[in-house]
């Protein structure tokens, strides 16, 4: 025996690592390393795969990354990196990565919406846009025209194509994979706040004492947060408490010191138990103790509620493809299968499990709930109405319903729930909610996220160092670029909207276009932009940055759509997906650091970087994509008048151009980029731009041909800082303000608004926040808090009826709001044929849909591929074994999974989860399409399933 | 049925094929000649009796691979088969040749609650009793195919790296593989969550060693007798009820070394130099 061993050691190369197990290896010289990178250069930039924007540090050599490490600079992980963010580097270099335009031809060279993609010059992939892009406007009117933009542009990207979009074509229809992400979030906020983001920061964790996380799997989606949780909970392990509540049980589990397992959508009755113990345990609610924080809630806080009957998001009767309905259910392009959910939109019978939370607001089992489309409306109650609509969650009915898992008995459930409900009420105890997808993929996201407020609120635990309710976002830039930028259908920068004629002309002035030019209309949400094209309305569609076509639930509809009908869809990309698959045209991006660039991370951290290397092949980046595209329309292309659906007209605004000295021919390029874009000039022998490649600007080596034919030899002046320094204007002084652009490529990102020069921690709190201190200097009060978001700040009064319109309105300025928003199911739940709750989302080894991160070998090695997780005695009674394929099934479509019944996943009975980064097991034909009414985010955490082995 | 059947032939037929070219010559054997003697590093079936034991009773009859390879589980979603974990050496493997073992870079074990490749072993060189447990039941959390061993310098994770794929990987993650967290002092506001091995636990199945994403493995499998180390018998852990166990087989102990090989009365005879 100790021979083998002694020959092991001799023989085996893996010796050396296995004999060095716990020994240290001598460090190097200090000098030697140096020496060995001497002809490397490092330059700082930020992480690409997730939202919580962890700063890099990247080594190029010979115009090509080779290395990266964490950033020891970077505040919000000091070095440090999760894997993804450890192979930064090789990200980019994938054998595949898209080179050239590609179009699909026949024989003679023709664009053949059945043929093969062939290789084309960018000249001729924007001669096909150009031409499909005027066919559709032509068809549809700029309503015709859509883009799938995303939450990983980088804020230059997502400017100029929100300009393009709504400035030049006049369409709204651009809206980001963002919407998937932290719609519901946005609203929350905007219908809580007044004003988009959180309030607190990352600062938070290393002053709480408790962290809850909420539909959260901050394990594997946030491990750099993750590890700084930890580190707190190591710091103080008697004090710091983690509570994890969650659909099944995951990574985050692992340290929690309660783990509470809730039937899917019962989070809503879950916050409103919390609730309701503090209220009526409150001296003013009826109860014997000092709870509620009245001085706080006199001064900031105001009780409001909405309506109920909203439906969720899916299709409405007459819609085009769901029409004509035939007898057996079937409905245009929906079976009737799919229809018995999609009927649930028009109305549905008030079940028994949601009967007793909706009572207060005048219904009871088994009456008809008549929906109408999901309105942003609400109004002034009062507290006596808030606290009549917690009056059904009683620790009974709230177990009853929401308890998860069939095998923890109702005692140990309760016993949690009223542990949960003293941490958050234990004085002088600090209390972060965390969440993520769980409550913002949910037909409630909007409500749920209210409904974390109103805790934080009546305790006065929100806004403060350590304590408040925190929206963890998803993607690198969803805040920065989706929700700051606005690339959404219904928003302009800074938190403006289209639909607001102040904020219209606002936007015009900055621009430099006709007033009366931008649409008022922006209801082309991303499904409704898929249903659009389903519907034959939308017949141009460009993919940017985002895989649109996996992403998105009841996926075979889309696709089909895509391939059949008769549209035009583009997908630029780094590498080939699914998206890219479905289109027309593939166009070859620049990725992440071959371009500049700037994210916003979701404590408001706003990064910049260089681009460091030049792109691959003839790939160049969606600013210039977008850039070279708007040369090819013209005034009197786009700013004729037109009919919109709803019979709106927008105004023919070419005469008004000529005052701006713009004729016919000058072309969006000119009036969109050009014009100002040259006020900012470039010089190389300055910083940020010295030393650095800079391909839209100034060309580069690769000697690119353009959209015109010719070599591209740069736009001439420095388009980065000029698109971001006019974004930015849209928010300094309205409480968005970013640093120059020049001061973000000095520091390691600076949280807005930065006032002075300093970032805001705190926002809202007089302390902290300028903003909140002047507001309350104006308002003349004592307040420690100003609420100061200026939207939806004058409300009717009502009660949880409706508003009484007699009563007139009232203002609420400088407060938030608490509502009232009872618990309802979920438009599909598990039945007889569908026995099962699926639910979705990621690992931690792959980013979204895994077209960069499935490219790196040890990655993909790592997880190769999506696993169905169930429950062993799932497992066991549908006949199926650990490993083997089974039949993952719903009302819309099927996929083949393998199940896992151990592991890092671990649901209760009834519930299965399947990661959708995996195109082989395309879970998004499984998935329903419901989305928040309010928010219009998808719901992927919930719809029925059946599992058979296959 | 018919599928699966002609599954088995196309394995039989490839098992035979490479069985056939190695058996060619007499220098291509010899050229082999390592491969007729134990290999310490390689990684047998679940349930395999001790190695030198092991290669007397194999009779290399690929019925445990056959088993693998066809079990229900082992299709790709297209229907294709997947290639089993179980290998029979051939000339070039560096392991007795006709003998089954596995690689868990290329394929791990994917612990199959069935363990189907152990009940057809017919020669006793697989012995299912040692992963019956208590009930009689085939469990495949007593195997010891081998033993994760983790390189602290080049886990990533001992870096400060947010990793633990392993620790997600593993199919007895908590018990075989847990985290230890621990206080990044550099950072002062970061933990280290560093993955632990228990070899108590866990089964050497490789998912771990196939999951790690640095270049080689900074996690991987070695057999339980070249990646243990054994504490005496003469110790037991006073913390610990259990330890009693560990030294049920404990006997009389004689020691000698180079001073006590001696006789006493020959060392005393001896006479002092002064």
């Amino acid at each position: 025996m100790s021979v083998s061993r002694r020959d092991f050691l001799k023989s085996s190369a893996a010796v050396a690592a296995a004999g060095a197990v716990g020994i240290s290896v001598p460090q190097e010289a200090q000098a030697e390393a140096a020496k060995a990178e001497s002809n490397w250069r490092w330059d700082k930039a930020a992480c690409r795969f997730c939202g919580t924007g962890c700063g890099i540090m990247l080594a190029t050599k010979g115009g090509k990354i080779v290395a990266v490490k964490g950033d020891p600079a970077a505040p919000v992980n000091r070095g440090l990196n999760c894997i993804k963010g450890y192979f930064n580097a090789k990200i980019m270099y994938g054998a595949d990565r898209l080179k050239t335009p590609l179009l699909r031809m026949n024989d003679k060279g023709e664009f053949d919406k059945k043929g093969k993609f062939k290789p084309v010059s960018w000249k001729r992939a924007f001669d096909e846009m150009e031409f499909h892009a005027k066919k559709a406007l032509k068809a549809s009117g700029p309503e015709g025209v859509a883009v799938f933009a995303s939450g990983q542009y980088t804020v230059m990207e997502g400017y100029a194509a929100q300009k393009m979009m709504k400035g030049g074509f006049r369409s709204n229809a651009i809206d980001p994979n963002a919407r998937h992400c932290m719609a519901s979030a946005v609203v929350g906020f905007y219908q809580t706040f007044g004003i988009d983001e959180p309030s607190g920061c990352y600062d938070d964790i290393e002053i709480t004492d408790t962290i809850v996380t909420w539909g959260s799997n901050m394990a594997e989606m946030h491990p750099i947060l993750w590890s700084r949780v930890s580190d707190r909970k190591l710091s103080n392990p008697d004090k710091v408490k983690i509570v994890n509540i969650q659909t099944y049980t995951h990574r985050t589990c692992d340290i929690g010191d309660i783990n509470i397992i809730f039937s899917p959508n019962t989070d809503l009755a879950l916050w409103n138990y919390i609730a309701r113990e503090i209220v009526y345990r409150d001296k003013k609610g009826g109860g014997k103790e000092d709870i509620i924080d009245w001085d706080f809630i006199n001064e900031n806080i105001v009780f409001t509620a909405g309506p109920t009957n909203i439906g969720y998001g899916l299709r409405r009767a007459g819609e085009k493809s769901i029409t004509p309905v035939n007898p057996d259910g079937s409905a245009g392009k929906y079976t009737a299968l799919e229809m018995e959910i999609i009927n649930k939109e028009m109305e549905k019978k008030v079940s028994a499990k949601e009967a007793p939370a909706l009572e207060p607001f005048g219904y009871k089992e088994g009456d008809t709930m008549k929906h109408t489309a999901g309105t942003l409306k609400h109004w002034h109650i009062s507290f006596e109405d808030y606290k009549k609509s917690l009056e059904p969650y009683t620790l009974e009915y709230t177990a009853e319903i929401s308890k998860g898992d069939p095998n923890e008995s109702m005692e140990s459930f309760k016993e949690k729930l009223q542990a949960l409900a003293e941490l958050y009420i234990e004085k002088n105890r600090k209390v972060v909610s965390f969440w993520t997808m769980g409550m913002n993929q949910h037909t409630r996201g909007t409500w749920v996220n209210t409904l974390s407020y109103n805790v934080h609120f009546m305790l006065n635990k929100q806004a403060l160092p350590g304590n408040g309710a925190f929206s963890l976002t998803g993607q690198p830039s969803a805040c920065g670029t989706a929700r700051e930028v606005g690339t959404f259908c219904h928003r302009l920068p800074a938190d403006m909207m289209v639909k607001n004629p102040k904020h219209r002309a606002i936007t015009e002035k900055t621009w430099g276009i006709p007033a009366g030019t931008l649409n008022p209309v922006g209801n082309q949400h991303i499904m409704k932009i898929h249903r659009d094209i389903e519907d034959g309305i939308v017949k141009f569609a460009w993919v940017n940055v985002c895989n649109a076509y996996q992403d998105s639930a009841s996926a075979s509809h889309w696709i089909k759509a895509a391939r059949e009908m008769d549209n035009f869809i583009v997908t630029s990309d780094g590498y080939p997906g699914i998206s890219a698959k479905v289109s027309d045209l593939v166009l070859p991006s620049a990725m992440i650091y071959e371009k500049w660039g700037a994210y916003g991370n979701a404590e408001r951290r706003t990064q910049h970087w260089r681009q460091q290397v030049l792109p691959v092949g003839d790939a160049m980046s969606d600013t210039w994509q977008w850039m070279e595209f708007a040369k090819r329309f013209t005034v009197k292309d786009l700013w004729g008048g037109y009919t919109l659906r709803n019979g709106k007209k927008l105004a023919d605004v070419r005469a008004d151009a000529k005052k701006f000295d713009y004729t016919d021919d000058t072309t969006m390029y000119d009036i969109l980029f050009a014009n100002k874009g040259k006020e900012y000039k470039l010089d190389m022998t300055k910083f940020p731009q010295e030393g650095y490649d800079n391909s839209e600007c100034i060309g580069d080596s690769r000697n690119v041909k353009g959209g015109d034919g010719e070599v591209f030899k740069g736009y001439g002046y420095m388009v980065h800082e000029y698109l971001f320094e006019e974004y930015a204007s849209f928010g300094r002084g309205h409480g968005h303000d970013l640093a120059p652009f020049e001061v973000y490529h000095k520091v390691r990102g600076l949280k807005w608004p930065v006032i002075d020069g300093k970032e805001t921690q705190w926002r809202f709190n007089v302390k902290y926040d300028p903003y909140a201190a002047k507001a309350v200097k104006d308002s003349g009060n004592n307040s420690t808090h100003a609420f100061y978001g200026p939207l939806a700040k004058n409300l009717l009064q009502g009660n949880l009826s409706g508003p009484d319109k007699s009563k007139g309105k009232k203002s609420l300025k400088n407060k938030a709001k608490i509502f009232a928003r009872p618990y309802m199911d979920p438009p599909e739940m598990p039945d007889e044929k569908y026995d099962t709750w699926l639910c979705t989302g990621r690992v931690l080894e792959h980013w979204h849909s895994g077209t960069m991160t499935m490219r790196v070998p040890e990655l993909f090695r790592a997880v190769p591929e999506a696993l169905c997780y169930m429950h062993p005695k799932d497992a066991k009674a549908k006949g199926l074994k650990r490993g083997e394929l089974a039949w993952v099934e719903s009302r819309r479509g099927k996929v083949k999974a393998r199940v896992e019944t151990r592991g890092r996943n671990r649901p209760p009975q009834g519930l299965v989860f399947v990661p959708w980064f995996d195109e082989k097991v395309f879970i998004n034909k499984v998935c329903l399409d419901a989305t928040c009414p309010m928010s219009k985010q998808t719901d992927y955490k919930k719809c029925a399933v059946s599992i058979k082995k296959v | 049925m018919a599928d699966s059947n002609n599954n088995r032939r196309k394995f039989m037929a490839t098992t035979l094929q490479s069985v056939g070219l190695t058996a060619l010559g007499g220098l291509l054997w010899s050229g082999y000649s390592d491969e007729v003697k134990a290999s310490p590093l390689v990684l047998r079936p679940p349930a395999a009796i001790e190695e030198e034991d092991f290669l007397k009773a194999c009779i290399k009859c690929g019925l445990c691979a056959e088993a693998c390879v066809n079990r229900d589980s082992n299709k790709n979603t297209d229907g294709s088969q997947r290639d089993g974990t179980l290998i029979m050496a051939k000339g070039g493997d560096h392991k007795m040749i006709g003998t089954p073992f596995f690689i868990p870079t290329e394929i791990p074990c994917y612990m199959c609650d069935d363990i189907p490749c152990v009940p057809v072993c017919p020669s006793g060189a697989l012995d299912m009793k040692s992963v019956l447990n208590k009930e009689n039941e085939l469990d495949i959390n007593l195997a010891r195919m081998g033993l994760a061993v983790v390189h602290k310098e080049s886990c990533v994770a001992f870096w400060g790296i947010q990793c633990d794929a392993c620790y997600r990987a593993c199919p007895i993650q908590g018990e075989a593989i847990t985290i230890e967290h621990q206080k990044n002092d550099r950072t002062g506001k970061h933990a280290f969550l560093l993955p632990i091995v228990h070899s108590d636990i866990c089964t050497g199945c490789g998912l771990c060693e196939k999951a790690c994403i640095t270049e080689e493995p900074a996690i991987f499998v070695l057999p339980v007798e070249e990646a243990t180390g054994r504490a005496g018998n003469h110790y037991v852990k006073g913390w610990d009820m259990k330890d009693q166990l560990r030294v049920k087989d404990a006997k009389e102990i004689h020691t000698v070394d180079e001073r006590s090989d001696k006789k006493a009365s020959d060392y005393l005879n001896m006479e002092v130099e002064y």
